[in-house]
C-alpha cells in the first residue's frame, strides 16, 4: 500500500527509493577535540537524515587533543558508506572507521538500572544481577541501583528481565567500541 | 596528527609574490591582524557592509590601501558578489558583514557557494566574548546557524589564535572541494593585542584532501573509453574549479578521442560550445541529443560533475547500459545517487593530466567504426533540433533575444578583444541563457546552479566586474528575479561598474508558470506580477542608464546602444508572456522521456 502510494507522489525528486535491508553499524570517528565538533557531527546526521541508535563521546588524547565519538547507526550499505564519507569531509574528523565492516569488534555499553521492590523480589533482583554480573552501587531498604556493561544485546537482556521486578529508572551510556587483536584506529 | 606544521617551503614560494610586503611581528590588534592575513593571502577586494560588531575591521580597513572594500548594499549581495569575484577569477572571494543581521543575511550567500563549491572566507563580526549566549544586541548563534551551511566555520575566542585562523580559513576554503568557510570575530578579540604570525609560519589544520588519482584506475578508465562502443563525456563545475589547466587538458582529451562531450550548468565553458564534438548542456533543460547520448551511451565518464536530480532524472533509469566513471575530489559525491562502477577520487585537472598521458602512452584508438555509428545516431537526435522556436515579427521571444545577445557579442568581441562574462538570475532565463550563450572559456559563466537562487545576477556581476574590469560583464535577468537584489544597482554605480542588466521581462516568474500550466493544470497561483517598476526609470533613479525594447525591431539598436555604455544599464525587453522553456524532462522522468517543444522539427505529441 505505502508503495503503491509513493509511486503515485508527484514530486519533483520522483518516487522516494524502496526499503533495504537496514543493519546496525558501529562507527569509530577521531575527532579534533574543539568547540562545536560534536554539533557538527550531529547536525550532519540529521541535516543529511540519518540515523543515530546510540552516542558516546569522550575526550581520549589529551596530548594530541582528541576525542573519539563512537555512534552506531542504521541504514542500507549505501547510506553507511555515505555517511562515513560526509563525516570525513568535516574539517575536524580526523578518522572515521567502520568497525562493523572491517572485521570484528568489541562493543560494550554501560547501564546504570533503578529497581524499587521487596521480598521475594529483592532476592529474585539480585540473583539475577549475579547472573549478569551486574553490581550493585547502591541499595535502600526498598531499591536497588545495577551497575551492568556488555553489549547492547546483554543489557536489552538484563533490563528485559529486571522489568518485571519493578525498574524504574534507565541510564545508558550507547556503546563504545573498539576493534580486535593489534589493530589500531 | 594534530596539527602538522606546514612546509615552510612550499608556503614561501606560494606567498612570494607578496615577499615585497613587510609585515610587523610586533603585536597588534585583531582587527590589523584581519587586514595582514587578508594581504597575504592575496585578496584585493573584499565586498561587506558595515556594522557595530566590525567597527574596529573598519577602522582598520580605512587606514590602508593594500586591500579595497566593495560597499553592497546588503549582505546577500557582499556574498554573491564575493562568488562572482571568486568564480570568475577562480581566487577565494572575501566578506565581511557584522554580527546579527548581517550574518543572517549573508546565510543565502553562503549555501549558495556551498552547493556550486565557491570558495568564500566570510568575516561575521560578533558581540564580545563576555556577552555571547546573552541575547545581546545584534547577536545570533552565528556559527550555529552557519554551521550547515559552510564548509567549515570558526568562533575565534583568542587573539593569539586569530591569524593562524584566518590562514587555516583560506586554506580550507580552496583546498579540495572548494567552499566557503565563516569566521565569526567577537568584538573584544578585534580590539585586543596579540602577535601575528604570517603566513608561512602558520600551523595548518590537517584538513589536506586527496588531489592525486590511483594510476591504476586511471589505466582501466582509460581502457573503458577506448573500448567504447557508445562513449560521452559528461562534465561539470569542478573542471572549472579545479582551473583553466583542467579545461584545456579537457578540450584536448576530447578531441584526441573524438567522443562528445556533454556538461552540467555548472560546468558550461570547460569545453568550447563551438565545437562539433560539444552536444550542450543536460539534465531538465538540456538538449535532446546530449540527454539521449547520456541515455543510449555505453561508457560514461563523469567529471567534476556530482550526478544532481536536475541531472539524471529518475535514477532508476539512468544511463541504464553504462559502464560509468566518477571523477570527482569528494569521495562523498561517489555512490551518492548513483552507483558508478569505477570511481577515482582525485582533482579534475590532475586527473584529466593522468588520463591524457595514459591515452597517449599506449597509443589507444578510438573504434572509429562504433564511434561513426554512434556520431551518426546523435546527428539524427541533433536533427530534431530541440531549441527550435517559433520566431515572431510583433513580439520579441526570449529566445530569439538571447540569439540576437549572442550574435552583438560575439561581433563585439571579435572587433574589440573584450571578454565576455555571463551572470544569470534564475528561472526560465537562465535555462535559455545556457541553451542559447556560447561559453567557450571557463571562468566566463556565473550561475547560481545548486541553490538556485534568484537575486544571485546582479551581486555576482558586480563582483566579476570588479575582478575584471575591461570585462563585458552581462547579467541576464528575470523581471522577478532582479527585483530580489536590485538594491545592488546602487553599488555599481558607487563604483562605476558598467554591467549590463538584460531582462526577459514576461511579467511572469516564468519557471513557475510553466510549471503551473504542465504540471498544475494551469492554475496560475501568485506567479504574476501585477505591479512592476518602470525599469527605465528605475535605472535612472540610480544613476544607471534604462534602455527598453518591445518589438523585434528594436532589439538590434538597443542591444547595440547597451554595449556601448558605460555604466550600469537596465534593458528591459519586454518577451512573449506565455513562451515555455524546452525542451524539459518532466519530474522523476527519464532521459529518453523529455517534452519536446511543438516547434521542434520532430514532436512527439504523445510524451505532452
Amino acid at each position: 500500500m505505502v508503495i503503491a502510494k509513493r509511486k503515485k507522489s508527484k514530486s519533483v525528486y520522483g518516487p522516494t527509493p524502496e526499503l533495504v535491508m537496514e543493519v546496525p553499524h558501529t562507527l569509530a570517528i577521531v575527532v579534533e577535540n574543539e568547540p562545536g565538533v560534536l554539533a557538527r557531527v550531529i547536525g550532519l546526521f540529521s541535516g543529511r537524515g540519518y540515523n543515530i541508535e546510540s552516542l558516546t563521546v569522550a575526550r581520549t588524547n589529551e596530548e594530541k587533543n582528541l576525542s573519539r565519538i563512537t555512534v552506531v547507526s542504521t541504514g542500507t550499505p549505501q547510506v553507511i558508506t555515505q555517511i562515513k564519507h560526509q563525516l570525513e569531509r568535516l574539517v575536524p574528523v580526523h578518522k572515521v572507521n567502520d568497525l562493523t565492516v572491517e572485521g570484528p569488534h568489541v562493543g560494550r555499553e554501560l547501564a546504570l538500572i533503578k529497581v524499587v521492590c521487596s521480598g521475594d523480589n529483592r532476592i529474585e533482583a539480585i540473583r539475577t544481577a549475579d547472573i549478569f554480573r551486574a553490581r550493585v552501587v547502591d541499595s535502600t531498604v526498598e531499591s536497588f541501583i545495577f551497575e551492568v556493561t556488555g553489549s547492547i544485546d546483554k543489557v536489552d537482556a538484563f533490563i528485559d528481565l529486571m522489568k518485571p521486578l519493578g525498574v524504574v529508572e534507565i541510564s545508558r551510556t550507547g556503546t563504545a567500541a573498539i576493534s580486535r587483536g593489534t589493530e589500531t584506529n | 596528527m594534530a596539527l602538522i606544521k606546514s612546509k615552510k617551503s612550499e608556503n614561501a614560494k606560494s606567498s612570494g609574490k607578496d615577499s615585497n610586503i613587510k609585515l610587523a611581528s610586533k603585536p597588534m590588534s585583531g582587527a590589523e591582524m584581519v587586514i595582514n592575513a587578508l594581504v597575504e593571502q592575496g585578496v584585493d577586494t573584499i565586498f561587506g557592509y558595515p556594522g557595530g560588531a566590525v567597527l574596529p575591521i573598519y577602522d582598520a580597513l580605512f587606514q590602508q590601501d593594500k586591500v579595497k572594500h566593495i560597499l553592497c548594499r546588503h549582505e546577500q549581495g557582499a556574498v554573491h558578489a564575493a562568488e562572482g569575484y571568486a568564480r570568475s577569477t577562480g581566487k577565494v572571494g572575501a566578506v565581511v558583514v557584522t554580527s546579527g543581521p548581517g550574518a543572517t543575511n549573508a546565510v543565502t550567500g553562503l549555501t549558495d557557494a556551498l552547493l556550486d563549491s565557491i570558495p568564500l572566507v566570510c568575516i561575521t563580526g560578533q558581540v564580545p566574548t563576555f556577552l555571547i549566549g546573552n541575547d545581546a544586541f545584534q547577536e545570533a548563534d552565528t556559527t550555529g546557524i552557519t554551521r550547515p551551511c559552510t564548509k567549515h566555520n570558526y568562533l575565534v575566542k583568542d587573539v593569539d589564535s586569530l591569524s593562524n585562523v584566518m590562514h587555516e580559513a583560506f586554506h580550507v576554503a580552496r583546498t579540495g572541494r572548494p567552499g566557503p568557510v565563516v569566521i565569526d570575530l567577537p568584538k573584544d578579540i578585534q580590539f585586543a593585542e596579540g602577535n601575528y604570525v604570517s603566513k608561512a609560519d602558520a600551523t595548518l589544520h590537517m584538513y589536506q584532501p586527496q588531489t592525486e588519482p590511483d594510476m591504476t584506475r586511471i589505466e582501466a578508465a582509460v581502457e573503458l573509453l577506448a573500448n567504447a562502443k557508445r562513449p560521452i563525456f559528461y562534465t561539470g563545475g569542478g573542471v572549472v574549479n579545479a582551473g583553466p589547466r583542467a579545461s584545456e587538458l579537457l578540450t584536448e582529451l576530447v578531441q584526441m578521442t573524438g567522443y562528445p562531450i556533454t556538461s552540467t550548468l555548472m560546468g558550461l565553458g570547460c569545453y568550447p560550445a563551438n565545437d562539433e564534438q560539444w552536444l550542450g548542456m543536460l539534465g531538465m533543460h538540456g538538449t535532446y541529443e546530449a540527454n539521449w547520448a547520456m541515455h543510449d551511451s555505453d561508457v560514461m565518464i563523469c567529471i567534476g560533475a556530482r550526478f544532481d536530480d536536475r541531472v539524471t532524472g529518475d535514477t532508476k533509469k539512468f544511463s541504464p547500459n553504462a559502464t560509468k566513471i566518477h571523477i570527482d575530489i569528494d569521495p562523498s559525491s561517489i555512490n551518492k545517487t548513483i552507483m558508478v562502477d569505477l570511481p577515482i577520487v582525485a582533482d579534475a585537472e590532475q586527473a584529466l593530466e593522468a588520463l591524457v598521458k595514459v591515452w597517449k602512452q599506449k597509443k589507444y584508438k578510438a573504434d572509429q567504426d562504433a564511434l561513426n555509428k554512434w556520431w551518426s545516431k546523435i546527428d539524427e537526435w541533433r536533427a530534431v533540433k530541440c531549441l527550435s522556436y517559433k520566431k515572431s515579427k510583433t513580439i520579441i521571444k526570449p529566445q530569439f533575444a538571447l540569439e540576437r545577445l549572442r550574435a552583438h557579442l560575439e561581433k563585439h568581441e571579435k572587433k574589440t578583444g573584450q571578454e565576455t562574462f555571463i551572470t544569470t538570475e534564475v528561472g526560465q532565463h537562465q535555462m535559455w541563457a545556457a541553451q542559447f550563450l556560447p561559453f567557450n572559456k571557463p571562468n566566463r559563466w556565473m550561475t547560481s546552479g545548486g541553490l538556485g537562487t534568484m537575486g544571485y545576477g546582479l551581486p555576482a556581476a558586480v563582483g566579476t566586474q570588479m575582478a575584471n574590469p575591461d570585462g563585458m560583464v552581462i547579467d541576464v535577468a528575470g523581471e522577478a528575479s532582479i527585483l530580489m537584489n536590485i538594491q545592488e544597482m546602487s553599488t555599481a554605480v558607487q563604483y562605476n561598474l558598467p554591467v549590463k542588466i538584460f531582462i526577459l521581462n514576461n511579467q511572469w516568474m516564468g519557471m513557475v508558470r510553466q510549471w503551473q500550466e504542465l504540471l498544475h493544470g494551469e492554475r496560475y497561483s501568485q506567479s504574476y506580477t501585477e505591479s512592476l517598476p518602470d525599469f527605465v526609470k528605475l535605472a535612472e533613479a540610480y544613476g544607471g542608464i534604462g534602455l527598453r525594447a518591445t518589438t523585434p525591431d528594436e532589439l538590434d539598436d538597443v542591444i547595440e546602444q547597451m554595449l556601448q555604455t558605460d555604466k550600469v544599464t537596465i534593458v528591459d525587453v519586454n518577451v512573449c508572456q506565455q513562451e515555455n522553456c524546452f525542451p524539459m524532462i518532466p519530474s522523476g522522468k527519464a532521459h529518453n522521456e523529455m517534452i519536446l517543444s511543438p516547434d521542434a522539427k520532430q514532436f512527439d505529441k504523445k510524451l505532452v
